[in-house]
């Protein structure tokens, strides 16, 4: 079933609590998908990178070199970004196998992340100047709490729960995903696409890394391939509408706006409150009434329509 | 007293994420009218405080405030009653209900007033995808705009949206009537049936054998009445749509087949 979320703000200066808020909002339809939690959050913009990956599974099996290996490819990953030229800031160890890491860099960012993602185990999250993709198994406030996303502040951002009908229980498989490697674009999915090993093969073919089996990772590196063509966000969504197969609600998020996507069937739910303050939407209007405790005016929009929101 | 929030998820087996939840009589009563804030409570515990207050208390005219787009309120009441949410209710509100008036000050979510048999139903606001589902009976008036699917698989009674309404309206519909007052997505009464639809705006398209049909003075006399119940207004200029008859064959029956239909 999954469940998605998106929030932006209409005045952000400084940042707000979208780390809290999307919280919130996941919590609140936990029983659409209770296996996972993903988040994609855009925080101030910095002229470095910011790169999340991970370096094992969740649930891969801890047996007795299991920490001496992560801290060993960590180590590699650490050696390849400053030999290929990156100057690294600052390296967190969120948990035992999730990593974020800001460091300066200037040169190809596909050939970065395939290095990093040549390391055994490595998964490259998110990466680029302001958006941290967040992904772990289990509900919102569990994965909230074991990355610390109640202090995370920010313009915009989108979340996920998930119910896996396509592909694995794993992080691999938990939206959202990144556009790899165009910077800043992520997007989370809640659908099926029919099309999908076609297109697979089509982006695959055209260099394309997909690391996961989940239909939904099509979408984010479909939509930033025709941004780096010179489309807009909203004109690769309406392309979507007629080149993607199934039934869906997208929501895409770039550095500076937020778009959302339904399927010509209408087939999955999206409701929409467009305020002064903020636009939120959701599977459900109970997620957006975890943020807005007030009687508010939504709807649900209708078939076919693309809506993007710039910041 | 079950207190809100508390009480261990366990196993039951009819499903209930509460089973042992009682209701947890905060209402206000005052003579056969009633009225309690739903913000703290869980979606069975609103249903349970209804239906004490309707069932035991012997109360008539209900006012629940701040549902909080809950899923499921209101649902399966069936007396006779008048039930009014002040806000907004998640998807099957007031789904399987027989009898009661309901007014919702704000919007409902997906599926509401499925499989209703009969009363009332507003909704000041908007509504979402498969409204008034496999409807029997009853009206079910929303003033606002509908999602998708409207009345799939209507089985009787009468749908009124005031605003826009979504793809595939009137899907599988097999008896009732739909006034539609402004403007209806594609597909519209797609295999239809029976029953009747009517709309007052344009038409995006309409779906397999659904055909205009002819209007007639009981057309005019049923729309009238029905506005007039509702207190909404004169109504627009209407066109009326119905079943083509031609998707459907049940005269073509294999004999033996004939024996088993009839």
């Amino acid at each position: 079933m999954c469940g998605i979320a998106g929030l932006i703000y209409a005045d952000a200066n400084g940042g707000r609590e979208v780390g809290r808020d999307i919280t919130r909002m996941l919590q609140s339809m936990k029983h659409r998908g209770p296996d996972s939690t993903g988040y994609a959050l855009f925080g101030p913009r910095s002229s470095s990178y910011v790169m999340r990956f991970t370096l094992a599974d969740a649930n891969d099996p801890r047996d007795f070199e299991f920490a001496d290996r992560i801290r060993h490819h960590r180590f590699l990953v650490e050696q390849r970004l400053r030999r290929f030229g990156a100057h690294i800031h600052e390296i967190d160890e969120e948990t035992e196998y999730a990593y974020r890491v800001t460091f300066d860099y200037d040169g190809d960012l596909k050939q970065l992340a395939d290095l990093v993602e040549d390391v055994p185990g490595a998964e490259v999250l998110s990466l680029g100047h302001a958006l941290e993709i967040i992904k772990d198994l289990g509900d919102a406030e569990s994965v909230a709490t074991q990355y610390e996303l109640d202090g995370f502040r920010g313009t915009h951002g989108i979340g996920h729960v998930r119910m896996a009908t396509e592909s694995d229980v794993d992080i691999s498989g938990a939206h959202p995903y990144w556009a790899y490697p165009f910077s800043d674009v992520a997007v989370v999915h809640n659908g099926q696409l029919t099309n999908y090993f076609q297109w697979k093969r089509r982006l695959e073919r055209s260099g394309h890394r997909f690391n996961s089996e989940c239909d939904s990772e099509i979408i984010a590196v479909y939509l930033a391939e025709k941004m780096s063509d010179g489309a807009s966000l909203e004109d690769a969504m309406r392309d979507s509408l007629d080149e993607l197969d199934g039934v869906f609600t997208y929501i895409a998020v770039t550095e500076d706006a937020l778009g959302v996507a339904k399927d010509e069937m209408a087939a999955k739910p999206l409701v929409l409150y467009e305020g002064d303050d903020m636009v939120a939407l959701a599977s459900e209007e109970i997620a957006i009434r975890a943020v807005l405790d007030r009687e508010i005016d939504t709807y649900d929009p209708f078939e076919g329509e693309v809506m993007v929101w710039q910041r | 007293m079950a207190a809100v929030g508390e009480g261990r998820i366990t196993y039951d087996a009819r499903g209930l994420a509460e089973p042992r939840a009682e209701a947890p009589c905060i209402a206000e009563i005052d003579g056969t009218s009633a009225s309690f804030d739903a913000h703290d409570l869980s979606t069975r515990l609103i249903n349970l405080e209804l239906r004490r207050l309707l069932y035991e208390e012997g109360i008539t005219d209900v006012t629940v405030q701040n549902p909080g787009a809950k899923h499921s309120v209101g649902v399966g009441i069936l007396t006779r009653c008048r039930v009014t949410f002040e806000g907004s209710l998640g998807y099957f509100g007031c789904g399987l209900i027989d009898g009661p008036e309901i007014r919702i000050t704000g919007r409902v979510g997906w599926s509401a007033c499925e499989n209703m048999m009969s009363g009332v139903v507003t909704v000041a606001g908007n509504a979402g995808s498969l409204t008034a589902a496999a409807l029997r009976g009853g009206d079910v008036v929303v003033h606002g705009r509908v999602g998708a699917r409207t009345g799939i698989d209507q089985k009787g009674g009468t749908i009124i949206v005031g605003g826009d309404a979504g793809m595939m309206t009137g899907f599988m519909m097999q008896r009732g009537r739909m006034i539609l007052c402004s403007d209806v997505g594609h597909g519209l009464g797609d295999s239809m049936y029976d029953g009747t639809i009517y709309v007052a705006g344009k038409v995006a398209s309409l779906g397999i054998d659904c055909v205009p049909g002819e209007w007639t003075d009981a057309d005019t006399e049923f729309v009238e009445r029905k506005f007039r119940i509702h207190g909404l207004g004169s109504p627009p200029e209407l066109q009326k749509f119905v079943c083509g008859k031609k998707l459907y064959n049940y005269d073509n029956l294999e004999p033996s087949e004939r024996k088993l239909v009839l």
